[in-house]
């Protein structure tokens, strides 16, 4: 299990070193994208002025203060609190996150699903867990908002963070075929008939 | 005219003010602050859990909880649906349509002022009025108890990776409780690691479609080392504690013991010809918040 801190954007060859189980502490630059933001992007061929290419995305919709346009808040806002949302439900956008937008890493809760596996493999990619519902936590780790774009999508928008030592983060999908919630779900599914036994169901 | 309170005895009077300041200190309170039986569930999961991953988990979340209080910030970013349970005791007078607009107001006001995050949309145009209102939200549950001269406001708000964790199925009875069972094992399953756990999962059983699932949101927003007032329900709730965490989902979905504080039962009575059982999940972020009102004042507490 290592210990790998990557200062973003990041190429190719540094997200094929990650293995699941290794932990990764992420610098400098963020992006926050949710439910909205991908279904405008990818559904209605919206696009973004932002590049992603190399970048992490994490899977957030934050609570945010309107503020001045000023030094560190070019964005016009400043965090109250960030935090992550179940990943599950994107599923299906991950492969043109990487495919279209260049990503390479996505960040979230819960985990995604085979598809998305298969895109980490054959686009170079990789899942990192954050552990949901410590948003107060997660905060803490990022310094400002630097840009936003699709703001009519607002809370859903296209957040551009500034972080500073963001993580631990778990690896729990990675680009050699490896995920931790497939191995957890195979052992959870041997284990259902004992569960019922002990319920006196057979 | 007939006076409804009773002779001699002033009834208890609220204003909606009153009402409306308590609903938005209630929503910002809950998003902040977790109950001290949430807090004591962490504590006993921590004990217990023999995964190491697991445990590493659950010592974040329970940092995190320290974080909040400390900074002031909210546990979680999802502001969720704001729910409101009103319990109006005997001898209480109030304006039943002031006091719902008093709540609504309340809860745009939480919005604004704090501010938070609106995450309530038109479910078709999918439009964010950017107030955590829409149609029929807040939901407001209004019921009535024994207490003398009390009015309780509660507030959950209900995070949406637990409450898309939501099933129902109308069984019939020849499916038994063996498919009741079966049924919220399979949930568990189903849900994963989606749902945030470790969960409180709250299991509806019997009545109607809408009153199963009602049970099921009444018994996944109970404080823990709460029991089902109905001795079956009780049992059936020890059992199926201890069957969905023999399953090893653990905390997030990565494994482990602690996929579940407690399995939560709530029953009503039900057809012959019917057996419906329904699943909601409360997330580890099992927040809560509420003011008592009587004639001493307002309590703010879980």
């Amino acid at each position: 299990m290592t210990h790998h801190v990557l200062h973003m954007p990041c190429d190719e060859a540094a997200i094929r070193a990650l293995r699941v189980g290794d932990h990764v502490t992420l610098q400098d630059t963020l992006f926050g994208i949710r439910d909205a933001t991908q279904i405008h992007m990818f559904d209605h061929g919206r696009r973004t002025r932002m590049d992603l290419r190399g970048h992490a995305v994490i899977h957030t919709a934050p609570n945010v203060r309107k503020v001045d346009k000023r030094g560190t808040n070019d964005s016009g806002y400043e965090a109250v609190c960030i935090g992550t949302t179940t990943s599950d439900r994107m599923e299906r956008f991950t492969r043109p996150l990487l495919e279209r937008e260049g990503v390479r890493i996505v960040i979230g809760k819960g985990g995604l699903r085979d598809d998305s596996l298969r895109a980490f493999a054959d686009l170079g990619g990789v899942y990192l867990a954050i552990i949901g519902g410590t948003a107060a936590l997660e905060t803490t780790w990022i310094e400002a908002i630097e840009d936003v774009d699709l703001d009519d999508l607002h809370p859903e928008s296209l957040w551009k963070f500034r972080i500073r030592d963001f993580g631990p983060l778990l690896v729990a999908m990675d680009s050699h075929g490896g995920s931790l919630y497939a191995e957890v779900q195979a052992k959870v599914a041997d284990r259902r008939a004992a569960a019922l036994a002990k319920l006196g169901v057979v | 005219m007939t006076l409804i309170s009773r002779a001699g005895v002033e009834p208890l009077r609220i204003a909606p003010d009153a009402i409306e300041e308590a609903a938005k200190l209630l929503y910002i309170r809950a998003l902040k602050v977790l109950p001290d039986d949430v807090k004591a569930g962490f504590a006993r999961l921590d004990a217990s859990e023999s995964d190491g991953t697991a445990k590493a988990i659950l010592a974040t979340m329970i940092e995190n909880i320290g974080v909040a209080e400390r900074t002031d910030n909210l546990l979680c970013q999802d502001t969720g649906i704001p729910i409101f349970r009103v319990l109006i005791g005997r001898n209480v007078e109030v304006d039943g349509f002031a006091l719902k607009q008093a709540i609504r107001r309340g809860t745009e006001r939480a919005t604004r002022e704090h501010p938070l995050r609106s995450s309530v949309v038109h479910p078709i145009t999918r439009r964010n009025d950017q107030t955590s209102c829409g149609l029929h939200v807040p939901v407001i549950d209004i019921d009535f108890t024994a207490a003398e001269r009390e009015l309780r406001l509660e507030m959950i708000p209900k995070g949406s990776g637990s409450e898309n964790g939501s099933f129902l199925q109308m069984l019939i009875p020849a499916d038994g409780m063996a498919g009741v069972k079966r049924f919220v094992i399979d949930a568990a399953m189903k849900a994963g690691g989606k749902v945030c756990p470790p969960v409180i999962m709250g299991v509806g059983v019997g009545g109607t479609s809408d009153l199963c699932m009602h049970l099921a949101k009444v018994a996944a927003t109970r404080p823990l080392g709460s029991a089902c007032a109905d001795a079956e329900g009780a049992a059936l709730e020890a059992a199926l504690t201890e069957a969905v965490n023999s399953l090893g989902i653990g905390p997030q979905g990565l494994g482990g013991d602690s996929t579940a504080f407690a399995v939560h039962v709530e029953v009503a009575a039900t057809h012959i010809t019917m057996n419906p059982v329904a699943v909601n999940i409360q997330c580890h972020s099992a927040r809560r918040a509420s003011a008592t009102f009587t004639p001493d004042g307002v309590a703010i507490g879980f």
